[in-house]
């Protein structure tokens, strides 16, 4: 929880969004072990489609850890029965900059955005809210996105 | 959001951007309240960004209802205790 005693561990969401782009379940195990390599535990919330995939990959769960439904995630925030030190939005179309949106709005937590997609820059243009902006285009490979994140680091912060 | 299949919706606009709902909202409903990300329509918390706008026509509730393969779609409820909760929160 955000505001908690400094001795507990960070903690860091990850909103997925529709999986149609392949990048996006190699990019969140790749983030998902950068955060805990950072001492960063991290959650991810993802319609059903987004999380079975990550669950499928990851049978014994090496790097998945707490498994949410999005729309949960969404409440608990709302209702402020949980929050995250920072959250990492997936978006590749119009529906994932209105969840960064709203976890901008709702969440005391650091926003970062990692877009990506045949069409990012379009949907780059549309964020007008703080966070941190992590692009790229990719959509099979995932090699430029990582670089991105490497690049800008955002679990270091 | 479960909630929303047990709901006698009708659908306004589907597969829409949040901001050709919003502008469809401000545009056909004279009457519309605007709320922040997070507010909650029902058993529904409302996903965009701010301000969200959600129509009232009579007894009916028009709100942008957002799915991540889907984008949004306008639904329309009738419900009117919950038109008269919104009504209050413009006063």
């Amino acid at each position: 929880m955000t505001g908690e005693a400094s001795t507990q561990p960070r903690t860091a969401l990850l909103v997925l969004g529709c999986p149609q782009v392949p990048v996006q379940t190699s990019i969140a195990l790749y983030l998902i072990n950068r955060l805990k390599k950072a001492g960063i535990t991290p959650v991810v919330a993802g319609n059903k489609a987004a999380n079975t995939l990550l669950v499928v990959a990851d049978p014994d769960r090496v790097y998945l850890g707490e498994v949410m439904d999005l729309d949960r995630a969404v409440a608990r925030i709302s209702d402020g029965k949980r929050d995250f030190d920072s959250c990492y939005v997936f978006i590749h179309n119009d529906a994932g900059v209105s969840y960064a949106a709203t976890m901008g709005a709702i969440s005391k937590g650091k926003v970062v955005v990692v877009v990506y997609g045949e069409h990012y820059e379009e949907q780059v243009a549309k964020i007008e809210f703080p966070c941190t902006i992590v692009a790229a285009k990719a959509v099979h490979n995932p090699l430029p996105l990582k670089k991105a994140l490497d690049e800008a680091k955002p679990w270091a912060a | 959001m479960g909630c929303v299949e047990s709901m006698n919706y009708e659908i306004v606009l589907r597969d829409a951007t949040f901001k050709e709902s919003r502008d469809y909202i401000r545009a056909h409903f004279k009457e519309h309240i605007d709320v922040q990300p997070g507010f909650r329509v029902f058993d529904v918390h409302i996903i965009g960004l701010p301000p969200i706008s959600i129509g009232l026509e009579g007894n009916f509730v028009i709100f942008p209802y957002t799915k991540p393969c889907h984008g949004t779609f306008l639904l329309r409820v009738e419900d009117e205790a919950e038109a008269a909760r919104l009504r209050k929160l413009k006063k």
